[in-house]
């Protein structure tokens, strides 16, 4: 089968080599661009999140390419998020592809079919099932790796002297990564990547400011749904951490990693959880955000985005509460690379004058 | 004796004679915020956060109507109804469940909010511990709460065996607070079936749809809603769908729409959406195609806060008299 996937920030590589161990071939998906986007904006409902728009733009794209069957992700609500597979396959016969969506649901939902859809892939391309878990097991191991090399571009990119260097050197590590065809090849790869990342020159005289990112997952992922934005703020000098990241689940050195725990953090400000989404991930997180002493928090959520609205509406009160500047950008189709560039000057200039009149009373305290 | 103010939107137009035969029968007063206007819709817009869309705005503008006029604003939680969906996990929009938080955060001098969290899945008896929950707060015992939902059930049924007779929620409201007559609601002289289907908050707005309803009636065309339609039949309709949707109102919606498309005597449907309304964009493209598919003709009105009457009408005459030479060249 020629299997293609959503793009999801870096992700692809490790889903690429996935599908192809398997015994398939893969449909890389393209970077989302503005004709992803535009393809997108024809054919989907008016009000859908630009996720939504994103990702029909990317299976109408690589349908181009001859992908028969794309592989995604359900949901059990209440963000609209699990629904999109199906109004996709809706909306892609009507347009007479033929292309057939299988989406992952949660497994505790419905197990047997969890199971069925994995037997189908694995059967399709000929291995056996302990072949098959090893291919699950490295592909993982890739997606780890990434997340590690990301999180450390994201660390050195305010202290880099050569603006760009750092991305460059991301890419490199990237690449490395994406040659890797055993665990411990890409433990090797990793250990390389790290070092070729921690070797860009750096000035760590410099004290940044730290940003924490929160918001629904798609956009806080896809760089090139949300305009890079964790790239824009290291290069302006500001360290940022977000709260996500496709491997968050299973990392306990992250300041953000159990969901439990943020339920009950978020709790004096919203009762309810979950309400679909990260919406009240978003609340909890400022929260932790502010007592680890970050300077500000970034809301990155789609237009329209149910949770996130919620979210948004009651930010301004835990703003107050822990003193703590929150930025709201709500991303769509409209929006522009300037636009987001110009609110995040404006937001990191109040964030270092903030520091400065604290740095002051201190003093004169 | 305490006051307690309910606003006349959401969920209001299915599960007011509940809540008000409840309270009353507890021995207190409950106030209803006026329906809708431009001034509730503008202290709306004001107060909530911009992005939301209309009803939650419009929510927000009825709450604020409620400051001086009552001792507690009954804003329940309202988080699911029945354990329905594919996996069992429909809940009402996130927008709902977050409802009384965001309130809280929004408006000021609230009045306390009564936030009793309604989640049916577990069974039916979890209404009845609701209940008592919000007796407990208001300070009474056990057993006059019992006698009281008691009281309240039966008014609800009474009232949703009006909408099992065709009787739309805004009349059928009417009907029970005797403000009409059953006899009195006319039933004739229409020559054309126009199913209506949408969020009961929408539909049975007036100030939302711009007088929608009225406009069908003046043009001849007798309204269907899904909420005259029984469970039984709205849950039938699951299985023409790939997967259900996760929102109450939405299944309704879908399902009323699914079913209508099928029954050969009725001519047209038509979707009415709010502005922004987050489930709506699966909703409305979903009845969209499927509408295609059963070759019924399919009419979307879209509402916001600058809908004017005459837009409104112009797209509705237009349908009707579509409608009308289908129906004329058949």
């Amino acid at each position: 089968m020629k299997i293609s996937f959503p793009h999801m920030g870096h992700s692809y590589i490790a889903f690429k080599w996935l599908v192809e161990n398997i015994g398939h071939e893969c449909i890389v998906p393209p970077e989302p661009s503005k004709r992803t986007l535009d393809l997108g904006v024809r054919y989907a409902p008016e009000f859908a999140c630009i996720p939504f728009k994103i990702l029909m733009g990317t299976y109408l794209e690589v349908a181009e390419k001859g992908a028969e069957v794309i592989i995604t992700s359900g949901g059990m609500g209440p963000c609209r998020a699990g629904y999109y597979w199906v109004m996709h396959q809706y909306i892609l016969n009507e347009l007479g592809k033929d292309l057939e969506i299988i989406a992952f649901e949660p497994p505790l939902c419905d197990l047997k079919d969890f199971w069925r859809k994995l037997h189908r892939l694995r059967k399709s391309g000929g291995l056996s099932v302990r072949e098959f878990i090893q291919v699950i097991k490295t592909a993982w191991e890739k997606i780890k790796a990434i997340d590690d090399i990301e999180m450390r571009s994201h660390e050195v990119r305010p202290y880099e002297i050569n603006r760009g260097d750092t991305t460059r050197a991301l890419w490199k590590a990237l690449d490395m990564i994406d040659k890797a065809n055993s665990v411990k090849e890409i433990e090797e790869a990793r250990q390389e990547g790290l070092k070729v990342i921690n070797q860009v020159p750096q000035d760590l005289s410099r004290n940044p400011l730290k940003v924490g990112i929160v918001g629904e997952i798609y956009v806080v992922l896809e760089p090139a749904a949300n305009h890079y934005i964790q790239i824009m703020l290291g290069e302006m000098g500001v360290q940022t951490d977000r709260s996500i990241y496709l491997t968050s689940y299973t990392r306990e050195s992250a300041i953000i990693n159990r969901e439990e725990d943020i339920f009950a953090v978020a709790r004096p400000y919203i009762k309810e959880a979950p309400i679909g989404g990260h919406g009240v991930n978003s609340i909890g997180e400022t929260i932790l955000y502010a007592k680890h002493g970050f300077d500000g928090v970034v809301q990155l959520a789609p237009f329209a985005c149910i949770p996130e609205i919620v979210a948004k509406s009651i930010l301004p009160k835990v703003s107050r509460d822990y003193d703590i500047p929150v930025l709201t950008l709500f991303i769509d189709e409209q929006t522009g690379k300037a636009g987001v560039q110009t609110r995040l000057e404006a937001f990191v200039d109040l964030l270092e004058k903030r520091r400065e009149s604290k740095k002051r009373e201190r003093l004169v305290v | 004796m305490a006051k307690i103010g309910i606003p006349r939107t959401l969920a209001y137009f299915l599960y007011f004679p509940f809540w008000q035969a409840f309270f009353t029968e507890l021995g207190h007063q409950v106030v209803v915020s006026p329906p809708t206007t431009k001034a509730i819709l503008d202290r709306g817009v004001e107060d909530a956060v911009n992005d939301a869309c209309i009803p939650i705005k419009i929510y927000h503008g009825h709450v604020a109507k409620l400051i001086g006029k009552a001792d507690f604003i009954f804003s329940p939680r309202l988080v699911s109804l029945r354990r329905h969906g594919d996996f069992g996990t429909e809940t009402f929009c996130p927008k709902f469940l977050g409802l009384p938080d965001m309130i809280r955060v929004a408006i000021d001098k609230l009045p306390p909010v009564i936030d009793t969290r309604i989640d049916l899945k577990p069974g039916k008896e979890e209404l009845l511990k609701a209940c008592q929950e919000t007796g407990d707060m208001l300070g009474h015992e056990g057993k006059e709460v019992l006698a009281a939902y008691k009281k309240a059930l039966a008014v609800q049924k009474r009232f949703n065996q009006l909408l099992a007779k065709g009787v739309l929620p805004h009349l059928a409201l009417d009907i029970i607070e005797g403000k009409k007559k059953e006899e009195d609601l006319n039933r004739d002289g229409f020559d054309l079936n126009i199913a209506v289907v949408g969020y009961p908050y929408v539909i049975y707005d007036p100030y939302v749809n711009v007088g929608l309803l009225k406009l069908l009636e003046k043009e001849k065309a007798r309204v269907y809603t899904q909420d005259i339609l029984s469970n039984k039949i709205l849950n039938k309709q699951q299985k023409y769908i790939p997967k259900s949707l996760f929102w109450y109102f939405s299944n309704r919606a879908v399902y009323g729409g699914l079913y209508f498309m099928k029954q050969k005597d009725i001519d047209g449907i038509i979707h009415v959406t709010a502005f922004a309304c987050g489930p709506d964009s699966m909703v409305d493209k979903l009845l969209e195609i499927e509408c295609n598919k059963h070759n019924k003709p399919y009419l979307t009105v879209s509402v916001d806060e600058h809908s004017g009457e005459a837009g409104v009408r112009t797209r509705i005459e237009a349908f009707v008299d579509m409608l009308r030479y289908r129906r004329a060249t058949r």
